[in-house]
């Protein structure tokens, strides 16, 4: 993208020198391109896409593959957030946005016409446009309670801009050229098959003659035969041709037109361009875990911080949970917590019971905090770590089942080097293609380099005794309902589940016991 | 022109929202019986009454605005059959010129508009006739109303203005519309302009000063200017085509109305036909607001059980005034599952301002109608059905408000007794506490029993009546819950008296 050259004037009126909403250091800013290795195993590639879906256009995956390195750039967003949710400024900003998405149609059908008259029309539309959000949106942001450090810079940096001389001059023009075309009305009198064109002069309205005639006909809503006419945007050689007469009917108002586009060339700012873009990221964000919160699901700020007692409430999984939402089914939240020496979270228990869904949460919760983005649950407190790596099973083939053991225990060894005690790893069902014994063997092994590199570490595992291995690990358990093991509750806890009757048990599932029932139905 | 037969100040919602529980409601309460008989063949009768009906009104005055409507109806039947029918006939003439909207262009809607326009103008006149015949013999605010309409709104000033502008709308003179520039500098804002009245002669027109216009004539070859130039004529008479099209519209629509909400009453009349024909008595309910508790009947009977067998059938008086709880027990086959269908249809049937099967009726209308029956032809294990009927029972409490009726069928029964009374009671306790009335056909015995033993004034308990020696009479009277359900007589009706195993429950 081409930027501005920016005005001598300019450069005094945007002291406060604002370059991006995403990053308050110029030196931080980061984009990658390259999808990092633990996004298929925690989902967060189908979290993305769905929070990109629709907004191709502002290519803004790569701020999603680049995680942030301080709590201060953290804060940065967590503050934009904020003030997003808080200020009622989210509605001027999709205001914007639409807008300027708008204004560039504009501009690209502007090149598509084959009359130059119309090419010149969409510009100057264009132009118009672009001064309208400009305005509209410094206006909004205008006395708005803002508290992040970032929309204060942008809003200043943006009064400025409105006011400069530059901008200025190009809504006069604007508003001349338009004031000169709004004048124009002609008359057209069709006569089998020829017309004539020439200048309006004052003669009545004979379609209110005839529907004041049948007013009285009036009642409730009908059908509309208003035939809408929007069919194309393209003139066609007969409109061309009354336009052409208009153009001679007023020939100072087209030349006026005309020079307006190759005095404007380049009207666009580039701070404000780029702002347009990366303000998408939360608006996208916002957007996606509206979703949740509407089916009645928690999503908080997390307290990020260098302590590895870390601890979700309520916590799911947003790309399960945005599979289950449109299909009705219930979310199963779960907690999680980490205190003291305690650093393993070993989940075991019976299959298809959450496990895999835990280990997810607590990967895409740490990975979304370092972007600087709320995440699942009511109450959240992450690890900055330096790194997450996962391990997940995958599927191979039946007959290599050797292969896949050296390659397990390869990746393991490439992990276990990389990993600083900065780092996260979650293992998903390792060694389940090798001998019980030989699987309790070489857990043990690899859970024991863990512990010494003091990890934080999820292990999803059918390995019971992995859960008692030391002060540093955690046992939880997927619950069943206890009269009935087929049943799962997607319940994953630190203790057994506790013996309630069955019956009362699926009622209270369905909420339909007596107080869930009078909770339910207002008085 | 508005018809308010149905509602005293709007129009019948054709398409309303129906209850969510529709499904359930049809099935458990066999409610196409019903619709079948009133339709008498009609498929139009048949989804306006089953709309109709099940749309209930909670106003006790909009109830009482239908039943005197139909009161008068059923006195001049005639006379609303005929008008049915005339308002019948004004679809078919819409039917022969809808090929018109297929082509949706200014120009054909202005044709079909005056061609409909003009076949309406006969029906209209006949409806004016009916009015003026038979205006005076009805009583109901509803038609006197809709006959002084008719009389007004229809005189005869009105189709000599269609004609004449039909004939200007024409354009023998050519077309003349104004324009202005719009996006891209395309024509905007079309207006269709009556040209200055030509009153200079030829030479002077010839002399004047003529302002600058510049002419174009399309090519004889020139196909997409002629189309060009046709959608430019087509803007030019755009407002007033709209303006025509929903004229004839209105004139359709009012026909439409007064078709929908006398196919209500038609249907009604069908039934009444029916029932009367088999002696079975009809009365006019009492409706009384939502947060009263009444409900008080004599010879309530189950319509569509009656409509399906030949002879009459077996009617229950109930006083249950002041109850928020009826539980009823007793023998299988004893007539429960009708006492219980019957209550909900009559609810309904009063409901939407119908007279009632039974030979009086007063009860206060609900919220909402809402149905919790076993589900037989559940084909999954034991536990799933426990499950499908919590989570019917959680989609009700989604829905459900104060004052609703509520009415259970053998619910909960898919776990052991002592569970399912246990949720019985706490579902029926919570129910009752939030202003639900319940009826509660059940063979749990813990939960009958336990409300009883509470001797609440809230709660009547109705038996289904087992003479002496076990023959039925599937009459319900009052009667506290018993321990077992008469299983036995099934048994010895299968098994003989002295089927072993059998023994122990019999007790003559």
């Amino acid at each position: 993208m081409a930027t501005n050259p920016i005005h001598p004037a300019d450069v005094a009126a945007t002291e406060a020198s604002f370059r991006s909403i995403l990053w308050q250091r110029v030196e931080g800013r980061v984009e990658r391109g390259e999808v990092p290795e633990c996004f298929p195993d925690l989902n967060l590639d189908q979290i993305v896409e769905a929070v990109t879906a629709g907004k191709d256009e502002y290519n803004l995956r790569p701020f999603f593959h680049a995680p942030l390195d301080t709590l201060d750039d953290i804060e940065y967003r967590h503050d934009v957030f904020q003030d997003l949710e808080r200020v009622p400024v989210l509605e001027c900003l999709r205001a914007f946005a639409q807008r300027m998405r708008t204004m560039r149609e504009h501009l690209t059908q502007a090149e598509k016409f084959y009359y130059q008259q119309q090419r010149d029309s969409w510009f100057l539309d264009a132009a118009a446009l672009y001064c309208e959000t400009a305005t509209a949106l410094a206006h909004d942001l205008d006395g708005a309670p803002l508290r992040a450090r970032g929309l204060v810079a942008f809003r200043d940096y943006l009064r400025g801009y409105v006011a400069s001389d530059r901008f200025q001059s190009l809504v006069a023009d604007i508003q001349s050229v338009k004031q000169g075309l709004a004048t124009i009305r002609y008359c057209i009198l069709i006569r089998g098959d020829s017309f004539t064109v020439r200048r309006y002069e004052g003669e009545a309205d004979y379609s209110a003659d005839v529907v004041q005639a049948f007013e009285r006909f009036k009642q409730g809503a009908v059908t509309d035969y208003a035939v809408s006419f929007t069919s194309a945007r393209d003139m066609n050689h007969i409109e061309a041709a009354v336009v052409g007469f208009a153009a001679q009917l007023w020939p100072e108002e087209f030349r006026r037109l005309d020079e307006f586009r190759t005095e404007h060339r380049e009207y666009q700012d580039g701070v404000i361009r780029t702002f347009d873009r990366e303000i998408q990221f939360y608006i996208a964000y916002l957007e996606y875990v509206a979703r949740f919160r509407n089916a009645g699901l928690s999503v908080c700020y997390p307290r990020v911080s260098k302590s590895k007692a870390v601890l979700c409430r309520d916590g799911y999984d947003f790309a399960l949970a945005q599979l289950l939402i449109p299909e009705k089914s219930p979310v199963v939240c779960n907690d999680f917590y980490l205190r003291g020496p305690e650093r393993i979270l070993v989940v075991s228990g019976p299959n298809q019971g959450g496990k895999t869904t835990l280990a997810r949460t607590f990967g895409q919760l740490h990975y979304l905090a370092r972007l600087g983005c709320p995440v699942a649950g009511t109450e959240a407190r992450t690890f900055l770590f330096d790194a997450l790596f996962t391990h997940f099973e995958r599927e191979e083939d039946i007959t290599t089942l050797r292969g896949k053991l050296e390659d397990d225990l390869a990746r393991i060894r490439k992990i276990l080097n990389q990993a600083t005690p900065d780092s996260i790893i979650i293992l998903n069902e390792i060694f389940t293609s090798t001998v019980l014994d030989d699987a309790i063997l070489l857990s043990r092994n690899i859970m024991g380099a863990i512990m010494r590199l003091d990890l934080l570490c999820v292990c999803v595992t059918f390995i019971d005794e992995l859960a008692s291995l030391g002060e540093q690990t955690v046992s939880m358990v997927s619950a069943v309902v206890p009269d009935n093991p087929a049943v799962r509750t997607y319940k994953v806890v630190r203790t057994a589940a506790d013996g309630l009757a069955y019956a009362l048990s699926i009622a209270e599932r369905y909420r339909v016991t007596y107080d869930q029932l009078k909770r339910r139905i207002g008085s | 022109m508005k018809v308010f037969l149905l509602h005293r100040n709007r129009d019948f919602d054709v398409q309303p929202p129906l209850p969510w529980n529709t499904p359930a409601l049809t099935q458990d309460l066999e409610l196409a019986t019903l619709f079948g008989a009133m339709a008498g063949g009609d498929e139009f009768v048949r989804g306006v009454v089953q709309t109709a009906v099940l749309d209930s009104l909670t106003d006790v005055d909009a109830i009482r605005y239908r039943q005197d409507v139909l009161r008068d109806g059923l006195h001049n039947a005639a006379a609303v059959r005929s008008l049915y029918s005339l308002a019948t006939e004004a679809f078919l003439e819409e039917r022969k010129l809808r090929y018109w909207t297929v082509f949706r262009s200014p120009g054909t809607i202005l044709h079909r508009s005056l061609d409909l326009l003009g076949a309406f103008e006969g029906l209209l006149r006949r409806l004016r006739q009916v009015a003026d015949e038979h205006g005076n013999e009805f009583q109901s605010e509803g038609f006197t109303r809709l006959f002084a309409t008719l009389r007004r709104e229809l005189d005869d000033g009105y189709f000599i203005k269609l004609r004449d502008h039909l004939r200007r709308l024409r354009f023998r003179e050519g077309m003349l519309v104004s324009a202005e520039l719009g996006q891209g500098l395309k024509g905007a804002n079309y207006v269709l302009r009556k040209p200055h009245d030509t009153t200079q002669s030829w030479v002077e027109r010839i002399f004047a000063q003529k302002p600058p216009a510049y002419s174009y004539r399309l090519h004889p070859r020139d196909e997409a200017g002629a189309r060009a130039l046709s959608d430019l004529r087509d803007r030019g008479v755009a407002l007033v085509a709209n303006a025509l099209g929903q004229s004839a519209d209105h004139v359709l629509s009012f026909f439409a109305m007064l078709r929908a909400e006398l196919a209500f009453y038609v249907g009604c009349l069908n039934l009444h036909e029916h029932l009367t024909r088999k002696g079975e008595p009809v009365c006019f309910p009492v409706p009384e607001r939502a947060d009263q508790r009444r409900h008080a009947f004599a010879g309530l009977y189950d319509v569509c059980l009656s409509l399906t067998v030949g002879s009459r059938v077996v009617g229950n008086d109930v006083d249950a005034d002041g109850r928020t709880t009826v539980i009823i027990t007793g023998a299988n086959q004893g007539g429960k599952s009708t006492f219980l269908r019957s209550v909900g249809l009559a609810q309904l049937m009063m409901q939407c301002g119908m007279f009632v099967p039974a030979a009086s009726f007063r009860a206060n209308v609900c919220s909402g109608l809402f149905t919790h029956y076993k589900r037989e032809e559940d084909p999954s294990m034991k536990s799933g059905k426990f499950d499908e009927e919590l989570s019917r029972m959680s989609d009700i409490a989604d829905r459900i408000h104060p004052n609703a009726l509520m009415l259970f069928n053998e619910s909960f029964a898919a776990t052991n007794e002592r569970e399912g009374s246990e949720i019985a009671r706490q579902i029926t306790s919570a129910l009752a506490e939030r202003g639900i009335k319940v009826f509660f056909v059940t063979h749990l015995y813990a939960f009958a029993h336990g409300l009883h033993a509470r001797r609440s004034e809230d709660a009547l308990f109705l038996r289904a009546e087992r003479r002496p020696g076990g023959t039925r009479t599937f009459k319900v009277v009052p009667g506290e819950p018993l321990q077992t359900t008469y299983g036995e007589d099934l048994y010895k009706k299968v098994f003989g008296r002295k089927a072993r195993g059998g023994c122990a429950f019999v007790n003559d």
